[in-house]
């Protein structure tokens, strides 16, 4: 009897709890995941909110927000899927915002393997070349447009072998499986930070910018919780954040025009 | 609905990658599945776990895993490269040792169970006729447990043809070598091309659903699934 009265007693204050504060959830692409940690983290030192995240790769959180998942904000890994979801009329108008802009790098398990950024791919000294799938993974098609520039692609595609995400990617170059591949720069130095081995840091002109979209969802219009967190990341010390994680802050962050 | 270049490679990928699991499994553990129908040894619990293992974990904690032990550090690895076979990620070959790791529990357990319902009894009448270890087993043996390799082959390609999560781990998206059907249907997901993706998911449910159909219907006509044994004796 006391056991069940102490049950109803948790069931009422979970109820209560609701009541009171909203958690805001959040859907966010896998490589941000430990840049988002961090901010949540700083978020939370000064507000009462509470923030739940969800992980995934983009096209499956895409999936998810059509198919009515309770997301109210949304940090995809490009900017097709934020567009798609404003199309649909699935997002709140004018709330798309670049929020970081990736670095890719080629990176190396094996100390001094990449010792003078191209010559390693024109030379082809390796077994296998990781890369993000170019079909719809950001970071793949970065890599691809990398490789065409200096016409590559035919020579090195025999070597490929594609993660279906920049995470899967990096295990591969990290178990060496493949000695060689193109991965995010925020996963080099992230919170198990300062991976060994040998990288290039890929100049930012030999492909189109890796712009990362976020933008609030439907369920989250009447969300203050939700608005306050977009705006955070919009802040000076949420950018220093991104920044150190190695992303890149657009200059104007908002790409939307108002209409 | 109409399947690319792609998705028929990617099909016949898969039947021929579940084909060479199943027949593998079948020879490698046969000797298993009758090992454990018939010891005493203090090993049975054991090896019998070690046996159920790919049953509980996740496919991707499996996929982790073995990517690392086929690593170039790895202890498997290690091996492959001292025999002068280079490292198995990557490779059809690697696809086929993993995938009989996963499926090894779907076709060891029922034909172990299938040897256990037989008993002593057959074995010893066959003993006492005058036949030989070897003879008992492929003229008694095999025969009466013909349903548990029946099951046994069925569940095993069904398992390596719906396989995912550790492809995908070692696989590396390599068409005609490691990019199967499951993985060829998350990548028109991840693409959104839900059509194709439709597409091909659709003539999979249909062409496992006959498969499985076709053999369970075949099962039906002879002896039910697991036979026992005690009353005729």
């Amino acid at each position: 009897m006391n056991i069940a009265k102490g049950l109803l007693g948790l069931m009422l204050m979970g109820f209560c709890c609701r009541l009171t504060a909203q958690p805001i959830h959040i859907a966010v692409a896998s490589n941000f995941t430990h840049t988002m940690q961090t901010l949540v983290l700083e978020f939370e030192k000064s507000s009462e909110q509470k923030v739940i995240l969800s992980f995934g790769s983009s096209g499956k959180l895409y999936a998810q927000i059509t198919q009515g998942a309770p997301f109210q904000l949304f940090f995809s890994a490009d900017q097709l899927k934020p567009m798609l979801l404003e199309e649909q009329g699935l997002a709140v108008v004018a709330s798309r915002f670049t929020y970081a802009i990736g670095r890719l790098a080629l990176w190396s398990a094996i100390p001094d393997f990449i010792d003078d950024g191209l010559s390693i791919l024109q030379q082809g000294r390796f077994k296998k070349l990781a890369l993000a799938n170019p079909r719809f993974a950001p970071y793949g098609m970065a890599a691809y447009e990398v490789l065409a520039r200096h016409q590559l692609v035919r020579a090195t595609q025999k070597k490929w072998v594609q993660g279906e995400n920049i995470s899967q990617t990096l295990q591969f170059v990290d178990s060496q499986n493949a000695q060689l591949g193109f991965v995010a720069l925020s996963q080099l130095l992230g919170k198990h930070s300062a991976r060994g081995g040998s990288k290039w840091l890929i100049p930012e002109h030999m492909h189109q910018p890796i712009k990362q979209d976020a933008l609030l969802l439907n369920s989250g219009s009447a969300s203050k919780g939700a608005k306050d967190f977009m705006a955070f990341v919009r802040s000076p010390k949420a950018q220093q954040i991104i920044k150190t994680a190695g992303y890149s802050i657009a200059t104007n962050t908002l790409v939307h025009k108002p209409s | 609905m109409s399947l690319s270049d792609g998705d028929m490679a990617a099909i016949w990928l898969t039947l021929r990658l579940a084909t060479t699991v199943t027949l593998l499994l079948l020879i490698v553990g046969t000797p298993i599945a009758w090992w454990l129908a018939r010891t005493r040894s203090w090993l049975k619990g054991p090896i019998g776990a070690i046996v159920a293992l790919p049953l509980v974990l996740p496919p991707t904690v499996l996929g982790f895993y073995l990517l690392i032990a086929m690593g170039p550090n790895g202890p498997v690895g290690q091996l492959t490269q001292t025999l002068g076979l280079g490292t198995l990620a990557f490779t059809f070959w690697g696809l086929v040792v993993a995938s009989m790791i996963y499926s090894m529990p779907f076709v060891i357990q029922p034909i172990q169970n299938a040897m256990e319902a037989l008993g002593d009894r057959p074995m010893e009448v066959a003993a006492t006729l005058g036949a030989s270890p070897w003879d008992q087993f492929f003229t008694v043996v095999l025969p009466l447990a013909k349903p548990g390799f029946i099951t046994a082959a069925i569940l095993g390609f069904a398992h390596t043809v719906g396989e995912f999560g550790i492809v995908l781990m070692i696989g590396g998206n390599i068409p005609g070598e490691t990019k199967v059907v499951s993985v060829q249907i998350y990548d028109h997901v991840e693409a959104l091309e839900y059509a194709q993706a439709h597409a091909l998911s659709g003539s999979m449910l249909v062409f496992c659903f006959v498969v499985l159909l076709a053999l369970y219907s075949l099962q039906r006509k002879g002896r039910p699934l697991f036979m026992t044994f005690g009353k005729r004796s």
